[in-house]
């Protein structure tokens, strides 16, 4: 089991290395310097911009200054300053005098952990998880005991909604209707220490995943009800609840946990929509504002940050799985 | 006296049916899918005659006349009253609504079309030579199709689009060029496993032994033995890979880093769903119209083609039919 997990976390070198490498050239292949795109401000004089470069790092060439920026270089003062490996992912170009891993990482003064962006995202992706997996998981395991009833088709049919049209679209909807005419909700709520103002984005965010897992559960469930043993389990008089947690969801939830790592993937991604769509204050949100803002650095850090979280998401899965089903771990 | 007889030959009468007839007689009892079909031939109208049907020029101005609701909405959120001239209302600078979404058609569907297409292409090529040759070769084709699955698509397309942009591959066809090979870039790798898994369980088998036995070359034995085999999970793929990438179009549309909304009159594309969708969005409170319509039209075409998809894997190999 260990050298699975050292075999899949050695996995993850490439993966992002190459991320890292593609984003890189991308954005040095991007026309234009990051100081002269202000547009609409005054335009730097060469002399500042010569001066901003070497500041930055950016007179060196280009390989030196990927190394630098990957793994880190030896400063002026002949200190070796660590990079992205070390979770320094350098100056943002607009916000100037913060750095990247400040604006995503960075806990306001006083406040726990979870109050900076990367905890609210964090928070919301678990919300949004947990109401997949909770509500998905029940409704699945209903569909199937009541196969071919108005239950079944109630799930089918929301179910079949969820899997089909995006979570955006969706989302986009739920506004209209709760916020638009209702009146129920403020699109974009005063404050999000109101517990209630998180209902409506992270229903919206795990909807998507809970479809898929309604779906998947009952035709695993299926395909478990009319198994042997299940029998059996009914023909020594056990209780139709313990039948259907200990023999039937012990074995149909298998393929559940496989998806969960491209649904807990598909949330971390999918969750940059959502947060501008509600003005969420969580690392999404800002990195649709790197994008619109063309913040390099910003976007290179926050693409590194959701590269890892997805392979970390991934990894996660595959030791759950491979726990839960010890063939995958010969092969 | 000769009624048993014809009885019979009734029951023997009855032509025999090949493999696709078989799924097409599957294909034609499930009415979700023949529904579907309906509607994508109707998207594919629209798209096609766009410019006939349009009551309006999607680019003409119309001062005054901004953000205009919908006729059967009375009393609109910003106070003005509909005009009959405009079915679906107006955007910010009067221009009119119904139009504009019949053009967005014609980007939806070339979307989904043209980067499956090369996808097809390229992955078809690249599984069928490695699980083909094996080997070595395939050893390394499969390490890289390994990175390139663990890419997340959804960010290369954002990064692909905001750096490039401003060049000129990013201008072509509005932005539509770097888009098709954006999309096209990340999703040849499940084409590429797919063919492979086909072609690795059959090259074995006692069919292409007998082919190359009677001296079949190589490139016939994969295009007349191995490439129509795997031709209904291709089928299968590619009904589930368009309506991915018309949401991947709607989602960058939706970020502002997709099409281009062009002011060129002579220009085939004019705008898109998302484009649409985020003029929608900056006016959520007074015209909550301009959403409804461009992300009804994305969730029906995606819809439709994920009924499909399932119909269409139920007729092609029924063992799969139930599950997910």
């Amino acid at each position: 089991m260990i050298r699975f997990i050292i075999r899949r976390l050695l996995w993850m070198i490439p993966v992002l290395l190459t991320v890292t490498v593609v984003t890189f050239l991308l954005m040095h292949a991007a026309p234009g310097g990051p100081w002269d795109r202000d547009l609409e401000r005054r335009q730097v004089d060469p002399a500042t911009q010569s001066m901003l470069n070497k500041q930055y790092g950016l007179d060196k060439p280009m390989w030196r200054q990927f190394t630098a920026y990957t793994f880190g270089d030896i400063d002026d003062q002949g200190r070796f300053v660590c990079g992205a490996i070390c979770g320094n992912l350098g100056p943002s170009y607009r916000q100037r005098g913060r750095t990247v891993q400040d604006i995503l990482f960075g806990i306001p003064e006083g406040k726990p952990f979870w109050e900076s962006r990367f905890g609210y995202s964090v928070r919301l992706g678990l919300l949004a998880l947990s109401i997949a997996v909770l509500i998905g998981i029940p409704a699945g395991v209903l569909a199937a005991l009541k196969q071919n009833t108005w239950i079944d088709y109630l799930c089918a049919f929301v179910a079949n909604i969820g899997v089909s049209v995006p979570g955006f679209v969706i989302g986009l909807y739920l506004i209209i209707i709760f916020a638009v005419w209702l009146r129920l909700v403020n699109v974009v709520p005063r404050s999000w220490s109101d517990p209630r103002v998180w209902v409506l984005p992270s229903l919206v965010l795990g909807f998507n995943t809970m479809a898929f897992t309604a779906r998947l559960t009952r035709s695993a469930m299926l395909e478990v009800i009319r198994q042997d043993y299940v029998r059996t389990a009914r023909a020594k008089g056990l209780a139709e609840i313990k039948i259907i947690v200990g023999h039937m969801l012990k074995n149909a939830l298998i393929p559940v946990v496989t998806i969960l790592g491209p649904a807990l993937a598909g949330l971390v991604t999918g969750s940059f929509i959502i947060e501008r769509m509600f003005s969420f204050p969580g690392i999404g949100r800002e990195y649709v504002q790197a994008i619109s803002n063309r913040d390099y650095s910003m976007i290179l850090g926050s693409t590194l940050v959701y590269a890892v979280l997805i392979a970390l998401a991934n990894l996660s899965v595959d030791i759950v799985y491979g726990f839960l089903d010890p063939r995958i771990r010969v092969e | 006296m000769t009624v048993p007889q014809t009885a019979v030959e009734f029951d023997l009468s009855r032509p025999p049916r090949s493999l696709l007839q078989d799924a097409l007689y599957r294909l034609r009892r499930n009415r979700a899918a023949i529904l579907s079909m309906l509607i994508l031939l109707t998207f594919a109208l629209i798209a096609l005659f766009a410019s006939s049907l349009a009551p309006h020029n999607p680019l003409k101005l119309n001062d005054g006349l901004g953000y205009l609701p919908p006729i059967w909405e009375k009393h609109a959120l910003n106070g003005k009253s509909p005009d009959p001239r405009f079915l679906l209302g107006t955007d910010q600078l009067g221009r009119d609504l119904l139009s504009r979404v019949l053009y967005g058609a014609r980007v939806s569907m070339l979307v989904g079309l043209t980067p499956v297409l090369i996808i097809l292409v390229i992955g078809t090529t690249i599984g069928m030579v490695s699980g083909y040759i094996g080997g070595q070769v395939d050893n390394i084709m499969m390490r890289i199709t390994d990175v390139f699955y663990a890419f997340p698509d959804l960010l290369f397309y954002i990064i692909l689009m905001v750096t490039l942009r401003d060049t000129a591959i990013g201008n072509l066809l509005n932005g539509l060029f770097l888009l098709f090979v954006a999309l096209a870039v990340v999703s040849w790798v499940g084409v590429a496993r797919l063919v492979r898994g086909v072609v690795l369980s059959l090259k074995e088998k006692e069919f292409i032994e007998a082919a190359r036995c009677v001296g079949a070359s190589n490139l016939r034995i994969m295009l007349r033995h191995l490439l129509p085999n795997c031709v209904s999970p291709l089928v299968v793929w590619v009904a589930f890979a368009i309506p991915r990438m018309i949401i991947a179009e709607a989602t960058l549309g939706y970020l502002g880093i997709g099409l281009r909304p062009a002011t060129d009159p002579r220009s085939f594309f004019i705008t898109s769903w998302g484009a649409l969708m985020l003029d929608g969005n900056s006016a959520l409170n007074v015209q909550p119209w301009i959403l409804i319509a461009p992300s009804a039209c994305v969730a029906l075409i995606v819809m439709a083609f994920t009924f499909l998809g399932d119909g269409l894997r139920d007729a092609l190999d029924p063992r799969m039919k139930g599950t997910f």
